[in-house]
């Protein structure tokens, strides 16, 4: 596929460079190191660190930001270990992620997951049923206290209903 | 020697085997843990997609932290690695520090650069010593032999959990089960990543990740697997008999945590270990251990 220049959004790099701990994508040089580590990229080959880092850099915004393979990374930062340039990969994607969340592309389970931390202060609930469990293993009860939880992300309590919990 | 204990969202809902024995293990060592139920979620569950606010609930948690002046230990690769990220991030940031200080303040906390994050593991390592845990070894479990799955942020990034081990070339668990006396094997896969991260946006990717392990360690017959975290188990014991059927083979590898085998070499039984709770359960271990 040909690049036209009219498609491209210069200033997208510099969204993402000032995204905090991504600025590190200008140094990239492309050299393949990362794509040649990643394990998702092994089993995936249209799965590729390198040609990611490409597209943002040449301005491929909505390209990048609607493409589903960007929610693929595994977060292992193999890709990180292995940089010459210490462009820091997983944090420039994860600058990209976060973007496009903002944008609307966020998988469905990313809203999910802000209720149930608003609604119980941590992704899995905690019911007697899980108390007891502990109990009879003698461990202490663990408690949910959500509000610190819904004043930081301003979500009222009740708003948030609980849906199907992530895995 | 005292630790403020991070327990997470998923370990003591999911995953009682390891805080059970992780906890025994500690205080037969002579660690006391100390418990505080204000702590809850590390924020890593939101950084793919808010991480400012990812980065708050981080900073809630070390700004708690610092109210008890312990080291923060976690369970949980994932809340160790989020945890000492975000201690990095802001002890290197001043403005990053002004934002979320400025979110905290209406609770009534403030961070400041200070607390020590660790995973249990490296606490016990660089706290209680290799030494001292193999002298006070009762049970010798050299018959056995386990595969350590070190995971990914157990290790990894280097630049904010670095100095341990080498990710490249890990021993750091290796060593605690040569404590006990069991064989470790360094299997070709050891390195690879279980998947975890994955497994919410492509289910058959990630089993891909993880089925290749499994079925290398299958071939292998180690008495176990050894786990430091409970994303990792997700994948290697949780998905483990999904994994087998679309790989359209069959596998069983035994899944323990790397606490449980300590505790075995501690003199502990099986059951004050939480092994009734092993899904993919080491027979021969249990077999060895019946009371
Ligand atoms: S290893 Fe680093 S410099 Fe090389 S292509 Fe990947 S991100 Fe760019
Ligand atoms: S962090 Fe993501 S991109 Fe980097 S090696 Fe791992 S899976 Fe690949």
């Amino acid at each position: 596929m040909s690049v036209r220049l009219n498609d491209c959004d210069p200033g997208f790099k510099h969204e993402v460079a000032a995204e905090p701990g991504s600025e590190g994508i200008r140094a990239c040089f492309a050299c393949a190191a990362c794509s040649a580590r990643c394990p998702v990229g092994a089993n995936r080959p249209d799965y590729d660190p390198r040609r990611l880092i490409r597209l943002t850099l040449l301005g491929r915004r909505e390209e990048v930001l609607a493409s589903p393979l960007i929610w693929l990374c595994s977060s292992c930062y193999s890709c990180g270990e292995v940089c010459p340039q210490q462009v820091r990969f997983t944090e420039v994607l994860t600058a990209i992620k976060n973007i496009a969340a903002r944008e609307g592309h966020a998988p469905p389970s990313a809203k999910v997951t802000a209720e149930l931390l608003a609604k119980q202060g941590r992704l899995l609930e905690i019911t007697e049923f899980e108390n007891q469990k502990r109990a009879d293993l003698g461990l202490p009860p663990v408690e949910q206290r959500p509000g610190d939880f819904q004043a930081i992300l301003g979500i009222e309590p009740d708003q948030g209903e609980a849906g199907e919990e992530p895995r | 020697m005292k630790a403020l204990l991070f327990l997470g969202c998923t370990v003591p809902v999911r995953n009682l085997n390891y805080e059970v024995s992780a906890r025994k293990v500690c205080e037969a060592l002579g660690v006391e843990l100390v418990d505080d139920a204000a702590l809850a979620c590390c924020g890593y569950p939101l950084k793919g997609t808010d991480q400012a606010h990812a980065l708050t609930i981080a900073a809630r948690a070390l700004a708690q932290a610092r109210g008890h002046d312990l080291p923060l230990v976690a369970l949980c690769s994932a809340c160790a690695g989020t945890l000492a990220e975000a201690e990095h991030r802001l002890s290197h940031n001043p403005e990053e520090v002004a934002r979320v200080n400025a979110e905290l303040a209406p609770l009534g906390l403030e961070y400041a650069p200070g607390v020590r994050v660790t995973h249990l593991v490296r606490y016990l390592l660089e706290e209680v010593g290799l030494e001292a845990i193999k002298a006070k070894m009762t049970r010798d479990l050299s018959e056995f032999t386990f595969a350590p799955h070190y995971g990914c942020h157990y290790l990894k990034p280097s630049e904010t959990i670095g100095g341990l081990d080498d990710p490249e070339a890990p021993t750091s668990m290796g060593a605690l089960i040569e404590a006990t006396g069991a064989k470790v094997d360094n299997y070709p896969r050891l390195k690879d990543c279980c998947g975890g991260g994955v497994l919410g946006a492509d289910e058959e990717l990630a089993g891909a990740l993880a089925g290749a392990k499994l079925a290398e360690l299958d071939a292998r017959q180690v008495t176990a697997m050894a786990l430091v975290c409970p994303f990792c188990n997700v994948m290697y014991e949780g998905q483990q008999k999904a994994i087998a059927k679309r790989m359209d083979t069959k596998f069983k590898v035994p899944v323990v945590y790397l606490t449980q085998i300590l505790g075995l070499g501690l003199g502990m039984t099986p059951d004050e270990l939480g092994f009734k709770l092993n899904r993919s359960k080491p027979k021969e271990l249990l077999a060895a251990f019946k009371e």
